[in-house]
């Protein structure tokens, strides 16, 4: 396949962790990610789903929480299009120690090399009603999307109300292969790049 | 220190014998452990002990800290005794060393000497050397000792002596520590003793160099370190050729170069004061801006607005009215008086008079005449005009300054009048003496001259007159004598024609004598004189110079009229303030200023507006707001751009007028603008005014930091077609904007006369050349994209070519082989052309018929048929996925309502609280529901739990005789209410007792996996086990959609386990038992994957699907009797199986898409009324509140996919005639054989076919001719048959097992109500416990629909009396009378003979094509069919068609066994609606005959078509097994 120099595909290498999670006025959250990805995507090696540990903030910096939690990912793909997202939930005891979900959230994994960090607004579906509120809050079983996938894509969001709810960052390695030899070129426009040159003289021409 | 613990030591080891000496741990030090190093080796050579003291002598040198020597301490006793082994090791770390009673002097002595240590280590923090000399020699001196007595080994009382302690006086302390200790004086040290010898001290200050400020030390300070730094080797390095120490200079700056901070508020720390910035552009953003490469960035516009001057106003009294006019007067006076025209042009003339004077004159003295004389007349034609122009200007200026005085009389007289002035206007009027000689003598010479000159002009013009007088009299004459000619009477012609002459004449001989040529001269003095008068000063008359003084004192507010105050108090309620738009858009307003009572209003601000592109409008707004609230706007004013000369700084104040048509009308002295009003007092002289005014400002460019004016360049100012589309075509870029007037535009370019080398015209230079070349045509399309083509980087054929795009696009579109293709590849190359041929084949095949498969033609055509609407159902199906409700994205509790039995936390779910913890008949719990989400494979089961089964058939002895049942026909009444003893075979009284017990078991095979219970006995076995088969999606996909269009069916077969001996004729039968297992099938259950699916579990009893004849098996039919509950018992014809079935983890039906599927099928076009849809509506509401559960049916689907009122389903058709025909006198045979015809319609669900998401409903001749169909349209087809057969006859729409919601049909027989099964043909009586039917939702009549209001539902506990209104709700009501809606059912049926011919061809195909398939399932065995046999069977066949499979007395084996003699014959018929051959060979497959491996097998097989009407085909296989009894 990879016989004639031209790859058959290109390979994206993701590691990092789930630093922190700002969540004010929760405590003791535990996350969980997931990758979403096309069809075209594989991934190789890694894992593609994870848990955390509980973490409780602590009495210095009381407003992050700390999870620290590694990522580590291969996936190879022949198509950019559907670039792996990583959708992270992060749920955590109530007031009444039931355990609800305190956050959606999903982000591209950055598809240029090198280290990044991203922080992800989180939020969760709203209740449709305000008694519903009410007794989800007292019975502790609030809305929860179906599938946390449903964060990352666009598709039947119109019929959700959301709240945000806090941020979690994330860091990432990011690391690919082939992408250049098959014709994606990622890397920042600032950077000097010859094959580029004749597209952007064709359009400032005038 | 060293010395007192090694002291110690000796005295520990002779305690403690093993106390080891050392450990290598603790050694910190680097230095340390090499030397350690270096002493080790030394101790393994063994060396002498002295060695160790000399080796040792230079260390204590180096001693620097107590710790360190600690160290070496221990080091010190590693050398004693070599290395200490383990357990002196570990007694040395471990062992709690208690000193003895003898050893606390020693201690003391020790912790003397320590101390003393101490001191003089505090002391030695400066001065080591001296204290190391101590040291050594104290430690030398001890360790001699040492070492002897460790050597010897003796006690401590040996060696220690007691003396007092030292004590060293402080005096002596002091003389010691001066020894060693230094204090520097801070006395200055002399000059001289920094130098270096001889040497002056140089100041370079002095000498002119800087040398910089030194940071301030104090004075003793400097002298303590001089003095420290002297006593050093090369001190004098430190200092500098001034004496002084070198220094850099101070680094501290004397004052701040940060401005100090003044926080505003008092609370706020200075650093954490908020710091506003100016928004920045990124210059990022400018990277998409197209235009020239560099970009300078943003570029300031600065806009002044000083102030805003009312030139009316409503809130003008009279008084300013006039002013006002006054005013603007002056004004205009001042410019004139600046322009002083009047002036310039009298000395134009002066200098024009002067120029003809000189040019006569002047021709004497020898200049060329001809010119001179030529300009004279050009000359005199100046003067002429410009004395014309003078006057008028001289006229204007008298009139100016006659009318200022008017105004300034008529402001006065109405100062007068109201008695308070209002403005401070006042006009001075200066007069200027002129010397009246001088003055008089000017006027009399202009005047002169200017009659000269109206003379010479009349000359002139007399000459010419006279000149066009005499050709014209010559003309005149000449015609005249052609005239005379004519003319008779010529004398008096002559005559009149003299006195004619003569009158011409004299008219001109006025002007042209001399006298009144005077006369002429003095009438123009005249008029000169009258024209001087008017426009000029009269000579002596002091010149007029009026001033404008604003010098004039208001009548203060109090001595006004009330009227007056009122308009003051108005006015200063009033503000106003101005909008800057740039590109019409608000950019920034001024502050809002009250309006003052001179009416104006001063802003004096300045605007930087920061652009990227040219201006393209600027604008300011005038707003007025009065009091609080209302603000209105006056007047809009555009203001120029700039010329880029226009720089900030050098841009002049310019006052731009502006007018409002408000219309103002006020209740005070105001005049109100709009209104008319009049000065004069009877109010005639109206006059109108509206508001207007005057803004002062000025707009210029800003001027950057390096004086460069920021200005965008001009080339942005071609804006409106956008540069990056002129390089295609200027007509695609003008195009669509700019079509209509391309021809104008074409029209100005050529006039514009741009310059065709222009690089910014060439797009226009191109439209002129296909305009002027005619070829300017208007483009018949409008593209909505241009921009597209240019983001094709490759054309649409090399795209459509691209299988790997085609890939994309298929996947993405959902085409069913792609939706969920993976891992497209890269590269064209890789996809293989394969990939397509499935796709491309399934297109090409949608339209060709395919009759290899279907071996019907018929049957192609439907299949074919509905494939396509199964293609289009799917579609719209992918597009209702595509929408999403809220419940597919978020799962929420449901609302707890009281009193229901779901999440509810006030509801019975309190009581639950109160309820025994294991009851006795439990109930089973919902289990949490799974989203298909992240299952794979194996994570899903379905368990089958398989509990009892009753009435299994069993075996008969082989050669036992029957008696014939009675075979007579049974009414309704006899087969539900009366003995059942004429059907049992009770007459043997030894048959109970002989009969042969059967062993059945059950097999459930699903996805090819295959679970069996354990065996059990008899008829009635009861297993109660438990199954699990794992399930697999296909293709691994587990959404809802997938799981939705699983066709797996589960297949629970019921077997007769049968022991055969082995070997019956063997010689050692005796010694061993070899027994082969034989299974009989006797009958099977199918269930849907799909039912189980959607009905999350199946419960029930279900009726086993036994063959009509099973050889070597007959049904008992007896127990009932002997059980005594024969009414209930008695109706099971055939064998039933309590099942239940579910699914673990338990998946969340798609039930959500089902329902909005329809509800989206609802928004399709119906063709109802929409009065009627709501009435449906409600009615559904209004039942759903009421029974939840019960699923009220209103509407329907068709086909077309249009909302359909059920109702117009049912009416009544007519049923085949040869049905009827064929059993003329009993409608109850013939209801059963209808209903049969209707069962034999094949079976086609929805489910299946739709993938589980609609329900469409086709009237009964679509279904005849689809000839498939599902639950509905087989009962609407029954229901019409039995409507019209004359039957009452309802449709039931209820839950069934193991169909779930279904339809059934109800009919009234006899007073009795009969519920009959339309898939399988089968009824039931309304109470009769094995009815499939579970649930009765709602009845539906041909003209009305009735729900079951009753509080249960079940069919036996409820009235199917639709005439009670409390038991049934009705649809149609007396408030709502049924409106007689048309049926959409056909008039009548007609059917298509049964083609008999086609039937038999058939039947030989079937039957070749399975005993093909028995021989290919059998590869490695022989398969022989026994002819003799198959032939018999053939004959059984029709006439089981004929019975319709019942009741067929059980004589086949008997038969059989005549026939063929000594053969173990086992084998059943099957019976099948037929659509295809595949289910066929499915089913022949799953009895699962030809698994029998007995060596001497033989087969039979028949096939049995009997055609119907309609081409409804009933298909019989007979298939048996034949062993050959020894």
């Amino acid at each position: 396949m990879a016989a004639a120099g031209s790859p058959g595909v290109f390979l994206l290498a993701v590691n990092g962790q789930i630093e922190s999670g700002q969540f004010p006025g929760f405590d003791d959250l535990y996350c969980k990610f997931c990758f979403v990805y096309g069809q075209d995507w594989v991934p190789t090696a890694g894992l593609e789903e994870g848990i955390s540990q509980i973490t409780s903030k602590s009495d210095v910096a009381p407003t992050t929480l700390v999870w620290n939690f590694p990522i580590d990912i291969t996936f190879k793909s022949t198509n950019p299009s559907g670039w792996p997202q990583i959708v992270v939930s992060v749920y955590g005891p109530d007031f009444f120690g039931n355990d609800v979900v305190r956050g959606y959230g999903a982000v591209h994994v950055p598809f240029t090399p090198g280290r990044h960090t991203r922080t992800i607004a989180m939020f969760v579906p709203e209740s449709t009603s305000r008694l519903q509120k009410f007794t989800s809050w007292f019975t502790g079983r609030r809305p929860e999307f179906t599938d946390p996938k449903v964060v990352a894509q666009g598709e039947g969001r119109e019929v959700t109300r959301v709240r945000s709810q806090g941020f979690v960052t994330i860091s990432f390695n990011v690391v690919t292969k082939d992408m250049k030899k098959l014709g994606y070129d990622v890397s920042p426009s600032d950077m000097q790049n010859p094959s580029l040159v004749p597209v952007t003289e064709g359009i400032h021409k005038y | 220190m060293a010395a007192g613990p090694s002291d110690a030591a000796p005295q520990a080891l002779r305690d403690l014998p093993p106390v080891p000496s050392t450990s290598r741990t603790g050694f910190a030090e680097f230095s340390v452990r090499e030397r350690m190093r270096e002493k080790l080796k030394a101790a393994r050579a063994k060396a002498e002990i002295t060695l160790l003291q000399e080796d040792r002598s230079p260390r204590p040198r180096r001693l620097k800290s107590i710790r360190e020597r600690k160290t070496d301490f221990r080091l010190d006793k590693a050398f004693q005794n070599d290395f200490p082994s383990a357990e002196e090791a570990y007694n040395f770390f471990t062992f709690n060393f208690d000193s003895e009673p003898e050893s606390i002097k020693a201690g003391a002595r020790k912790r003397n000497e320590l101390n003393e240590e101490e001191e003089a280590e505090e002391e030695c923090v400066e001065t080591h050397e001296d204290e190391q000399e101590e040291d050594e020699t104290d430690e030398d001196a001890r360790l001699v000792k040492d070492d002897d007595l460790f050597i010897i080994g003796q006690t401590a009382e040996d060696f220690l002596v007691m003396k007092p302690a030292d004590c060293e006086s402080y005096s002596e302390q002091l003389k010691k520590e001066k020894e060693f200790l230094f204090t520097p004086s801070m006395l200055a040290v002399p000059p001289s003793e920094k130098m270096p010898g001889n040497m002056q001290p140089r100041y370079l200050e002095d000498e002119g160099l800087y040398t910089g400020e030194r940071p301030f030390v104090s004075q003793s300070n400097q002298n303590i370190l001089e003095n420290r730094i002297l006593r050093q080797e090369q001190g004098k390095e430190w200092f500098g050729d001034d004496g002084k120490i070198l220094a850099l200079p101070n680094p501290i700056k004397q004052s701040s170069t940060r401005p100090p901070i003044f926080s505003l508020e008092e609370g706020i720390a200075p650093e954490l004061e908020t710091v506003y910035r100016k928004a920045i552009k990124m210059t990022a953003a400018n990277q998409y801006l197209v235009g020239p490469g560099d970009f300078q960035g943003p570029f300031q516009l600065d806009i002044d607005i000083s102030g805003l001057i009312f030139t009316h106003h409503p809130c003008f009294s009279r008084e300013h009215v006039l002013a006002a006019k006054l005013a603007q007067l002056y004004d205009q006076y001042l410019a004139r008086k600046q322009k002083n025209l009047t002036k310039l042009l009298t000395d134009k003339l002066h200098a024009l008079r002067n120029a003809v004077e000189c040019s006569i004159d002047g021709g004497d003295a020898g200049v060329p005449r001809p010119v001179a004389q030529q300009s004279i007349p050009e000359y005199k034609i100046e003067i002429r005009q410009t004395r014309r122009l003078r006057d008028a200007e001289q006229e204007k200026d008298r009139m100016l300054l006659k009318t200022i005085i008017k105004v300034w009389k008529q402001i006065k007289s109405l100062r007068d009048f109201q008695k308070f002035t209002n403005t401070p206007m006042k006009l001075y009027l200066r007069k200027e003496e002129v010397d009246q000689r001088l003055d008089e003598k000017a006027y009399e010479a202009e005047i002169q001259a200017e009659i000269n000159e109206l003379l010479e002009e009349c000359m002139e013009e007399y000459e010419k007159k006279m000149k066009e007088y005499k050709t014209e009299l010559q003309e005149w004459k000449s015609w005249k004598k052609t005239q005379k000619s004519k003319k008779k009477k010529k004398k008096k012609d002559i005559h009149e024609e003299e006195e004619s002459v003569e009158d011409c004449d004299l008219g001109e001989e006025r002007v042209k004598p001399i006298p009144p040529k005077m006369a002429n001269s003095l009438e123009i003095e005249q008029q000169v004189r009258e024209k001087a008068d008017n426009c000029r000063r009269k000579p002596g008359e002091p010149a007029l110079i009026p001033e404008l003084v604003l010098s004039g004192s208001v009548t203060p507010t109090e001595l006004c009229p009330r009227a007056e105050v009122l308009r003051r108090e108005d006015v200063k309620k009033r503000s106003a303030f101005i909008k800057v738009l740039f590109n019409a858009k608000e950019v920034s307003r001024t502050v809002t200023r009250p309006i003052s009572s001179d009416f104006r209003v001063h802003f004096g601000q300045i605007f930087n507006l920061q652009i990227f592109n040219w201006p393209e409008s600027l604008k300011l707004q005038i707003y007025e707001t009065m009091g609080m609230s209302s603000t209105t706007l006056l007047a809009e004013v555009f203001i120029p751009v700039p010329e880029t000369t226009v720089l900030t700084g050098s841009a002049p104040m310019e006052e731009i007028e502006f007018s409002s048509n408000q219309r103002v009308m006020l209740d005070h002295e105001g005049v109100g603008s709009g209104v008319s009003f009049s000065f004069e007092a009877d109010g005639s002289n109206k006059m109108t005014l509206m508001t207007s005014g005057k803004v002062s400002n000025s707009v210029s460019w800003a001027v950057g930091e390096k004086g460069i004016p920021l200005i965008p360049p001009v080339s942005q100012q071609n804006t409106g077609i956008p540069s990056a589309l002129k390089n295609i075509d200027a007509i695609a870029s003008i195009g669509t904007s700019g079509l209509t007037d391309m021809k104008k535009l074409a029209k100005w370019a050529v006039e514009a006369k741009l310059d065709p080398n222009d690089p910014n015209n060439a797009a226009l230079m191109q439209l002129i050349m296909v305009a002027t070349s005619g070829e300017a045509r208007v483009p018949d399309f409008f593209r909505l994209e241009q921009l597209q083509q240019e983001f094709n980087f490759v054309s649409d054929e090399e795209f459509n070519r691209s299988k790997r795009f085609r890939l994309l696009q298929l996947r993405n579109g959902e085409v069913a082989e792609f939706r969920n293709y993976k891992q497209v590849p890269l590269h064209e190359r890789e996809i293989s052309e394969k990939i397509f041929e499935d796709y491309e084949k399934r297109l090409q095949e949608r339209d060709v018929i395919d009759s290899k498969n279907y071996l019907d033609a018929h049957r192609a055509v439907v299949a074919n048929y509905l494939q396509k609407v199964r293609e289009s159902v799917i579609n719209r199906f992918l597009i209702a996925k595509h929408n999403f409700l809220l419940s597919d994205l978020v799962n929420e509790e449901e609302i707890p309502s009281l009193g229901s039995e779901g999440p509810g936390i006030l509801g019975l779910s309190l009581f639950k609280l109160a309820e025994p913890k294991r009851p006795l008949k439990p109930r089973r719990k919902e289990r949490k529901k799974v989203t298909a989400q992240n299952l794979s494979d194996g994570d899903i089961k379905l368990l089958v739990n398989i509990i009892r089964a009753y009435d299994i058939p069993v075996r008969k002895p082989v050669m036992s005789k029957l008696p014939q049942p009675s075979k007579s026909s049974r009414s309704f009444n006899d087969m539900f209410a009366a003995s059942p003893s004429a059907q049992s075979p009770m007459d043997s009284p030894d048959w109970a007792l002989n009969q042969v017990l059967v062993r059945p078991f059950v097999e459930v095979s699903f996805q090819r996996t295959v679970c069996r219970t354990t065996t059990a006995e008899g008829p009635n076995p009861n297993w109660n086990e438990e199954l699990e088969l794992p399930f697999r999606a296909p293709n691994g996909d587990y959404s809802t959609h997938s799981l939705q269009s699983v066709k797996d069916e589960v297949f629970i077969n019921v077997f007769d386990e049968v022991l055969h001996d082995a070997v019956e004729d063997d010689p050692e039968r005796g010694s061993g038992i070899r027994t082969r297992v034989e299974r009989h099938w006797l009958g099977c259950v199918k269930i849907p994957f799909t039912t189980i699916y959607f009905q999350a579990r199946v419960d029930g009893t279900f009726k086993v699907d036994v063959p009509p004849v099973l050889l070597g098996y007959s049904k008992e039919k007896n127990l009932g009797i002997e059980r005594g509950y024969d009414s209930v018992q008695n109706l099971s014809e055939g064998s039933y199986i309590t099942l239940f079935i579910t699914i673990e983890p338990q998946l969340i039906p798609g039930e959500s898409v089902r329902e909005k599927m329809n509800e989206m099928l609802k928004k399709f076009d119906t063709q109802e009324e929409e009065k009627l849809l709501q009435a449906a509506a409600k009615y559904e509401a209004e039942c759903t509140s009421k029974f939840p559960s019960r699923k009220c049916l209103t509407t329907v689907i068709d086909l077309n996919g249009k909302t359909v009122f059920i109702t117009r389903y049912i009416k009544p058709l007519n049923p085949p005639q040869e049905l009827l025909d064929a059993i003329p006198n009993s409608s109850q045979t013939a209801a059963e054989l209808v209903a049969r015809y209707v069962a034999l319609i094949p079976f086609l669900p929805d489910s299946v076919s739709f993938a589980g998401i609609c329900d469409l409903w086709s009237t009964s001749d679509q279904f005849l001719y689809l000839l498939a169909g599902d639950e509905e349209e087989h009962a609407v087809l029954l229901c019409n048959y039995f409507l019209g057969m004359g039957k009452k006859a309802w449709l039931i729409i209820g839950n069934a097992i193991p169909e779930g919601p279904t339809a059934y049909v109800l009919t009234l027989e006899q007073s009795q109500y009969v519920i009959w099964n339309p898939s399988t043909g089968c009824f039931y009586g309304q109470y009769d416990t094995f009815c499939p039917l579970q649930n009765v939702y709602c009845l539906i009549g041909c003209d009305n629909i009735w729900f079951n209001m009753q509080e249960y539902d079940s069919p036996i506990r409820i009235n199917f009396d639709i005439s009670k209104p409390k038991l049934w709700k009705s649809f149609f009501s007396r408030r709502l009378p049924y409106p007689g809606l048309r049926s959409i059912q056909p008039e009548e049926l007609v059917y298509q003979h049964a083609d008999k011919a086609a039937a038999v061809e058939l039947q030989g195909r079937i039957e070749k094509i399975l005993k093909e398939k028995i021989m290919e399932w059998r590869p490695r065995h022989l398969t022989r069919w026994n002819r003799y046999c198959t032939s018999t069977l053939r004959n059984f066949l029709p006439l089981l068609e004929q019975n319709q499979g019942k009741d067929i007395e059980d004589d086949h084996q008997a038969e059989l066994q005549k026939q063929l003699g000594d053969y173990r014959v086992s084998g059943f018929p099957i019976h099948m609606p037929f659509s295809e051959v595949r289910p066929l060979i499915e089913a022949v497959h799953s009895m699962g005959v030809h698994t029998i491996d007995v060596s001497n097998v033989e087969f039979a097989l028949a096939v049995y078509i009997h055609a119907y009407p309609q081409n409804v085909l009933s298909v019989w296989i007979y298939i048996a097994s034949l062993v050959r009894n020894r």
